[in-house]
């Protein structure tokens, strides 16, 4: 039996114990009122914190801020960038969390997806942007990424870093092998589904065995808005007829079986995509890096779509994924890490990141000339980036995550994942999702209507 | 050659009793302190913190206020917390017995002495432990892969479906699989050991009165080595309750088989890791050591009893 080493797992949560404890004491202490967030830091405040020199601490995982923080550094002699990769997504989450309670420790800068944006700034844990000039720069950032660190408020907790406006990526060589038409409608996209599994057995449209992100992107493009977050008052809702329009196409895929159910980023689904087993993938404009260092033998087979509509005709898109950077509250030496954010996202950082990778969330260079005619080799030569940046410009910006969507989305395989594999619903799935996450909302201190 | 001065040359200084008394025993709780020091670090002040956390709640909305025995009565009331807690109780109530019967019969051949090539069976059976529980995991979760694992493997070779192993009707058997896989060579040494320590007089007495293998086992090696089978069945009742490693590695495989709340210990670690709710997870921590606790003293109660 694994005395042994569960005792390591043990020690490891009673270790975790330990330091929240501590932090539990340290937030009873230090229970000082902020109010430190009104001020207001002038263009003049900050160029003399640049002069002035000094440290700030950055927590990210983002690859591409590497090149920028050095960049920063050569710019701004006696500017330190301690550039800290604190863990990927819910890790740092933790970490930040932690160090928020500890009220130690806590860096200047932070990376935050879009969908944990609410969690961070209705408890008051980011300095709103706005004392920086940052409303200002509304109309540099496409509506998606924007909506997004406002969190459901008229604040401004971070500027946007990246995006993921979603497309098709579909396999080409299997389209072609079957004739079967590129889908613009998620009824035709059914309808290849049920031609290409009968063609080939082994194929089928899509990898799907229930992922959060996914499903809510899916939602916002259906035009289903489950979350009404109003201060500490929220609301949640899988009843409506976006949810309804969603569930009733996906339950038809489940239950036909037309999706493999492989785990998204396993070898076995890289697999997949590389062989073109798994034919479609409707996700975020970040994906072209991925497979191409994922699914290299499938270089040229695969071409970028727009998302396939739920009225014929439409031109509606959604976000999936992507991230800002933000300024804890408790972070030091505001003034120099707001100047570093802007660098980086609305500054010349911007290039430098896009150079290496990137996704951008910045309108003038989503419409740049060249960025839009940047041939990809991997799709044989598609300016992809036109599908991309078509798809940016019509993502709703209305769309609402829970302050709370951290958890919730832990919880989504809990419930919705039965779905794929028992008997239960996708409605039955959403409902229960519904559930858990009013339960904890109603426990962490929120008024939740149902 | 040296010779010591005998220490009687020094002047005779009778000590009144009392203050040697209370020398020795401070001289006694100078040895003691590093280990008092250490065991009160690690061990009692975590146990206190945790006991500490339980009695408050912390929310994103409202902050941390004292609750007293709420988190408690919460979890008492927890169905997902039973639900946990029934799945580890079946998994102890047929893992445990197949692993420790495997074991035994491990032992036992290894000890009869017929065996060809022991030293090499006996190592290759321990060898499972040796490997890391997180490779074994990983190693056991890409088998039983149904598209490109060995039972895909399988599947494709003789051209037969195969049950998935990590749907949530089988997962629970899968993970019990891989447990008895690495735990069986551990419990074998124990039983082991504890026969080769067993007297030879002993079973020359019993050829002599005509006992066979069958009699000699039930007659001599098993009651010679119950106190080893309960110590191995305590441990196994602490492991089971304590699973942990097996289903949070083979949780990013079978999502949607293993929930947040599969055992109670991944249950406390999601709910600190996922939901912030530090101080209900150490509730639930606390209530399902003192279960632990109440099992493995009664199954030692019950096994010494009769082992007199």
């Amino acid at each position: 039996m694994p005395t042994h080493l569960t005792t390591h797992a043990r020690r490891l949560l009673r270790g975790t114990a330990l330091v929240c404890a501590l932090a539990l004491g340290a937030t009873a202490c230090g229970d000082s009122d902020d109010g430190s967030s009104n001020k207001a830091v002038s263009e003049a405040d900050i160029q003399a914190a640049l002069k002035e020199g000094g440290t700030i601490t950055v927590w990210a995982w983002e690859p591409t801020l590497k090149q920028v923080a050095a960049d920063f550094e050569k710019a701004h002699p006696g500017v330190k960038v301690n550039l800290v990769n604190a863990g990927t997504n819910k890790d740092q989450y933790t970490a930040l969390q932690n160090a928020v309670s500890a009220q130690k420790g806590v860096p200047d800068v932070a990376q935050i997806e879009y969908y944990a944006m609410g969690q961070f700034a209705l408890t008051e844990q980011l300095t709103d942007l706005k004392a920086f000039g940052a409303g200002k720069l509304s109309a540099k950032f496409s509506p998606g990424p924007w909506n997004g660190v406002k969190a459901g408020s008229d604040g401004v907790y971070a500027l946007p870093m990246d995006s993921g406006p979603m497309a098709l990526f579909y396999s080409k060589k299997v389209f072609d092998k079957y004739h079967i038409k590129v889908p613009t409608t998620w009824a035709e996209y059914l309808d290849a589904a049920r031609d290409l599994h009968k063609a080939d057995p082994k194929a089928y449209i899509t990898a799907d065995n229930g992922d959060a992100g996914f499903a809510t992107s899916m939602l916002w493009q259906a035009g289903s808005r489950p979350y009404t977050v109003d201060g500490t008052k929220v609301k949640i809702d899988f009843s409506d007829q976006g949810a309804k329009t969603f569930t009733g196409t996906w339950q038809q895929l489940i239950d036909e079986k037309l999706l493999a159910e492989v785990p998204a980023w396993t070898d076995e689904w890289y697999k997949g995509l590389a062989d073109g087993s798994i034919a479609t993938l409707a996700t975020g404009a970040w994906m072209p890096a991925n497979l191409e260092s994922g699914a290299k033998a499938a270089s040229g087979d695969w071409r970028v779509a727009p998302m396939p509509q739920w009225t014929a005709g439409g031109q509606v898109s959604a976000e999936n994924g992507g991230s800002a950077l933000a300024l804890p509250e408790l972070g030091k030496n505001e003034a120099l890490a707001y100047a570093f954010v802007e660098y980086a996202n609305a500054g010349d950082g911007v290039q430098t990141r896009l150079k290496n990778g990137a996704f951008p969330a910045t309108t003038a260079d989503l419409q740049s000339t060249k960025f839009q005619d940047t041939a990809f080799p991997y799709f044989g030569g598609q300016k992809a980036n036109k599908v991309f940046a078509e798809s940016a410009a019509n993502v709703p910006d209305d769309w609402s995550y829970l302050p709370y969507q951290v958890y919730a989305n832990s919880v989504f395989n809990d419930t919705v994942g039965k779905a794929y594999v028992s008997g239960t619903t996708l409605a039955e799935g959403f409902a229960s999702w519904q559930q858990a996450s009013v339960e904890y909302g109603e426990e962490q201190g929120f008024t939740v209507e149902k | 050659m040296t010779t010591l001065q005998p220490p009687a040359a020094a002047e005779p200084r009778p000590v009144p009793p009392p203050v040697r008394r209370d020398r020795r025993s401070w001289t006694g709780w100078g040895f003691l302190a590093p280990f008092v020091a250490v065991f009160a670090l690690v061990f009692l002040a975590p146990i206190a913190y945790s006991v500490y956390l339980s009695l408050f709640r912390d929310q994103l909305i409202g902050g941390t206020t004292f609750v007293g025995l709420d988190n408690y009565a919460e979890a008492l009331k927890d169905e997902r917390f039973w639900a946990s807690l029934g799945r580890v109780s079946l998994f102890l109530a047929v893992q445990v017995p197949v692993m420790l019967g495997i074991a035994l019969l491990v032992a036992l051949a290894l000890d009869s002495g017929r065996l060809y090539g022991r030293d090499f069976f006996r190592i290759s059976i321990f060898l499972p432990y040796a490997v890391p529980a997180v490779v074994a995991t990983l190693m056991w979760g890409f088998m039983y892969g149904t598209r490109f694992g060995l039972v895909g493997d399988i599947n494709g070779a003789l051209g037969v479906s195969l049950p998935d192993p990590l749907s949530p009707d089988l997962v629970l058997a899968s993970i019990g699989n891989i447990v008895t896989w690495e735990f069986v060579g551990y419990n074998m040494l124990i039983f082991y050991a504890a026969l080769r320590v067993v007297p030879h007089s002993l079973y020359e007495a019993a050829q002599i009165d005509g006992a066979g293998q069958i009699r000699v086992i039930t007659a001599i090696k098993l009651p010679a080595i119950r106190g080893a089978l309960v110590i191995a069945t305590i441990f196994s009742i602490i492991g089971s309750f304590q699973l942990f490693n097996e289903p949070s590695i083979l949780q990013p495989l079978a999502r949607n088989a293993i929930t947040t709340d599969y055992t109670p210990n991944y249950y406390t670690y999601a709910l600190s890791f996922n939901g912030q709710q530090h101080n209900y997870s150490a509730t639930v921590a606390i209530v399902m050591g003192l279960i632990t606790m109440a099992v493995a003293y009664a199954v030692q109660l019950r096994g010494m009893r009769k082992g007199v």
